[in-house]
């Protein structure tokens, strides 16, 4: 468990977004602290999804969407102090699909050093087995590293996507929804790296399960169409909730 | 009258057929009476000496470099171009007014006939700019012709590549810039090559656009700059279909042989590289 005096990596401020006239988000604010998993549970149309693409500004290009408020990384505004590619490699996603590049598995891990500049061979095979096995795949890939990446199954698929954020060296890692086309043991792979990398990475996994993020999470916030509904520690959310529709989620009893 | 079933079925098939072959007829007709005529013309003489006797004899070297100058100039103006236009449509334009009026535009130029190409690029290119008759005006104008489509072609390769590459490789740091050139780019070449070499195939065949600009009823010699004048299959088959009486026919056959040819093989090694890459394309 994170402890109380923990520095808040992430602060969102009255942060409301619109696509087109629709509002998705009101008025949202919370913290997320260094080195924790924080989990966003909440059902379908909550907005969870909005929310991670409004913190790694991949709407930006999109000409329906629209905010206010404000998203601070280290007390520096996201949207006004930095280059949206500079945000990007501080701040990695994993998407719901798995999204493997169409490029050997070697390739998809090397694009993003690549990208950032590292050219040497053996800095480039350190990042690839060291990342890969962060994320539990080395040992069914290693012998095939020039395999195409669309040729792995799902679970694996999306395990080097994590290995592949991995390697760009983020501060901090999105997740949405990652085990949701996953068998409970690629699940079980991906939870278990999760927990590991809290060493180094602060991380934000938005989950449909409700179970993944009481096993997962040090803290937890349920969103409601569009609403924060409740944010705290991930046992007091699924024993002692302050909202009755809090409750009525992680129990099961909703709509 | 009442018209039995089987025999309506039977009506339909027998006109849908014949539709077809009111098409595919005279297509092999034109084309078995041309190799048929041209082939005897064919020899290593044809291929590669230049006309004699006011073009009664020799052969069309000239004319087949000129028309691979021309169809590479055409490449080296109108690929970059066509990709950088697609790619500032697709990738960087918003949805705008402006935008819609340059679809329209282009869906318009397409349908310009090519002897406007022509005059406008005698008008630019010849006069204006000063170029003179000369490669540098043929390729130009044969370059315009083709962007439209080469644009159009390339705005569909581009689109198809799924977007989650795109945001993939946003999400990893990379500039909008680094994603085109990386990701999107590499995957819609083959479709971007394909549309393109279809393009330049049918502006390497056309005479009208070359006509003002470039093209030269005869030349002693090769040309040596840019800025010379050369002279091109089509516009060779032109002059001598209507300028050069007594002419033997199978020499018309053999130079339009060569022309098929030449864009037959563009053609195909256009569906050579959208077959070989639909095979390797994983997704
Ligand atoms: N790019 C977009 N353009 C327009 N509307 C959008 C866009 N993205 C999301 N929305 C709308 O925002 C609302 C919230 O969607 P969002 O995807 O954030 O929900 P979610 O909580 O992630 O749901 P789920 O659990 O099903 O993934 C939905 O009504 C959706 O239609
Ligand atoms: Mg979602």
């Amino acid at each position: 468990m994170v402890d109380e005096t923990s520095k808040d990596k992430l602060v969102v401020k009255d942060l409301n977004v619109r696509y087109g006239t629709k509002e998705v988000l009101r008025q949202i604010s919370f913290a997320v602290r260094s080195n924790e998993i924080l989990g966003i549970i909440g059902p379908a149309n909550s907005g969870k999804t909005s929310l991670l693409r409004t913190l790694n500004r991949l709407n930006d290009n999109d000409a329906a969407f629209s905010m206010s408020g404000t998203v601070t990384l280290d007390g520096q505004d996201i949207y006004k102090k930095m280059a949206p590619h500079t945000l990007r490699r501080k701040m990695g996603i994993i998407f719901a699909l798995p999204t493997p590049l169409p490029l050997s598995i070697y390739e998809n891990i090397a694009y993003g050093p690549k990208l950032h500049g590292t050219r040497n061979k053996t800095a480039l095979n350190e990042i690839i087995e060291r990342t890969l096995r962060a994320s539990f795949l080395w040992d069914e890939v290693k012998d095939r590293l020039d395999m195409p990446a669309m040729k792995l199954s799902g679970g694996q698929q999306q395990r080097l996507c994590i290995a592949r954020t991995l390697a760009v060296e983020p501060e901090i890692i999105l997740y949405d929804e990652p085990c949701s086309g996953l068998d409970p043991i690629s699940t079980a792979k991906v939870e278990e790296a999760m927990t590991l990398l809290t060493k180094q990475f602060t991380q934000i996994l938005v989950t449909n399960n409700t179970k993944q993020a009481a096993r997962v999470s040090d803290r937890t916030a349920f969103f409601l169409t569009g609403e924060l509904v409740e944010i705290d520690e991930t046992q007091r959310i699924f024993t002692v909730p302050c909202d009755q529709r809090t409750e009525d989620y992680v129990s099961g009893r909703f709509g | 009258m009442k018209l039995d079933a089987r025999l309506t079925e039977k009506v339909v098939f027998f006109l849908l057929l014949l539709a077809t072959l009111v098409i595919v007829v005279p297509v092999f007709l034109i084309a078995g009476l041309i190799v048929k005529n041209g082939f005897a013309a064919l020899s290593w003489e044809f291929l590669t000496q230049s006309p004699r006797l006011g073009m009664r004899a020799g052969g069309i070297f000239p004319a087949i470099v000129g028309t691979m100058y021309l169809v590479f100039g055409t490449a080296v103006f109108a690929l970059p171009a066509g990709i950088f236009a697609a790619v500032y449509l697709c990738e960087y334009a918003k949805e705008s007014r402006l935008t819609r009026i340059i679809d329209v535009a282009i869906v318009n130029l397409a349908g310009v006939p090519s002897v406007v190409y022509g005059l406008f690029g005698l008008g630019l290119f010849v006069v204006f700019l000063k170029f003179g008759t000369s490669i540098l005006s043929g390729s130009l104008t044969l370059a315009i012709m083709s962007l439209p489509v080469i644009v159009t072609a390339s705005r569909e390769a581009l689109n198809s590549v799924p977007q989650s590459f795109r945001e993939v490789s946003l999400a990893l740091g990379a500039t909008r810039w680094q994603t085109i050139s990386r990701v999107v780019l590499p995957n819609a070449l083959p479709g971007i090559i394909t549309g393109a070499i279809l393009a330049i195939s049918r502006a390497a065949g056309e005479t009208a656009p070359i006509l003002f600009t470039v093209a030269a009823f005869y030349l002693p010699r090769l040309p040596q700059t840019l800025f010379d004048q050369c002279m091109a299959l089509p516009y060779h088959l032109y002059v001598i279909s209507t300028q050069v009486p007594n002419l033997k026919p199978h020499i018309q056959y053999g130079t339009t042989l060569v022309l098929i040819l030449m864009i037959l093989i563009m053609n195909l090694t256009a569906v050579f590289i959208r077959a070989h890459f639909r095979k390797k394309k994983q997704w």
